[in-house]
């Protein structure tokens, strides 16, 4: 657990740079986390994005076969989104915990 | 104290040789993890492996219920082998085991596949096997890039942080 400074927020982190607090979260933390993994964030993103944090806040496990049927995207479209880490950058991204599904 | 520096993995090559379900659902799921983790990734189908990616059978595949120690009945009891063996069970315990993974939100083999090729990951089936079970290109999954011999997967496994898994 750490505490950094980002888009002028103090946010809590887990161990591996995942938001604990979903609350704290905003499109400027969103931009400024999604810019480190070099991520330029468009309107799909965030309709991505916001998808997988209502998902999360109803107790939903995510899977990308799950936002691959969401309407939003299909999975070739999340890993053009998202490259080289369709389910793990978004969530990074999204302000939710790390995904604990294998698919 | 000295740190030391994480070399994380490149790129898998996976080996899918065994036709059951859970053979071939065993390369899916690491392949499909594979790609999620931006690790690039071929699979190379062989000999009964080639079940998963051949158009007729692909999507039925079975779990073995006799020879199967590990086989138990819902509720955990041991599965008598004698009732395994009988005509229909196979086909009953194995449409079982595809609902249960439905449940958790594992697809069908088909759809895994397309999964693994829109992430990026490349689908081989294997010249030897391809020749010996007298199938063509046109009865494997349209989503296959090529039939290919073991060498060229060889080629293909180049990179100092490069696994081969065997399944």
């Amino acid at each position: 657990m750490s505490e950094k400074t980002i888009a002028g927020v103090q946010v809590k982190l887990s161990d591996d740079g995942y938001m604990t607090d979903m609350s704290q979260w905003s499109e400027n933390i969103a931009k400024e986390l999604a810019g480190e993994i070099g991520i330029v964030l468009t309107p799909k993103h965030f309709e991505v994005l916001n998808y997988l944090r209502k998902e999360h806040a109803a107790g939903e496990a995510l899977t990308i076969r799950k936002v691959g049927k969401s309407g939003i995207v299909d999975i070739k479209q999340l890993y053009d989104l998202f490259p080289k880490g369709p389910l793990k950058f978004s969530s990074l991204i999204a302000g939710i915990p790390k995904p604990t599904s294998c698919v | 104290m000295e740190k030391k520096e994480k070399k994380p993995l490149e790129k898998v090559c996976l080996i899918c040789a065994k036709g059951s379900l859970e053979d071939v659902y065993a390369s899916l799921v690491m392949s499909n993890g594979a790609v999620m983790e931006g690790i690039e990734t071929n699979v190379f189908f062989t000999f009964f492996g080639l079940d998963g990616i051949t158009k007729d059978r692909m999507n039925n595949l079975h779990t073995a219920t006799t020879g199967n120690p590990a086989m138990r009945m819902p509720g955990g009891l041991p599965f008598p082998t004698m009732l395994g063996g009988l005509p229909g069970v196979e086909t009953a315990v194995s449409s079982m085991m595809r609902k249960q993974m439905e449940e958790l939100d594992i697809p069908p083999v088909e759809e895994f596949l397309e999964m693994i090729t829109a992430g990026g990951g490349t689908v081989y089936a294997c010249k030897l096997a391809v020749d010996m079970f007298k199938l063509t290109k046109k009865d494997l999954w349209d989503g296959v890039k090529d039939i290919i011999t073991i060498g060229q997967f060889y080629e293909l496994c180049d990179g100092d942080r490069t696994q081969i898994i065997f399944t």
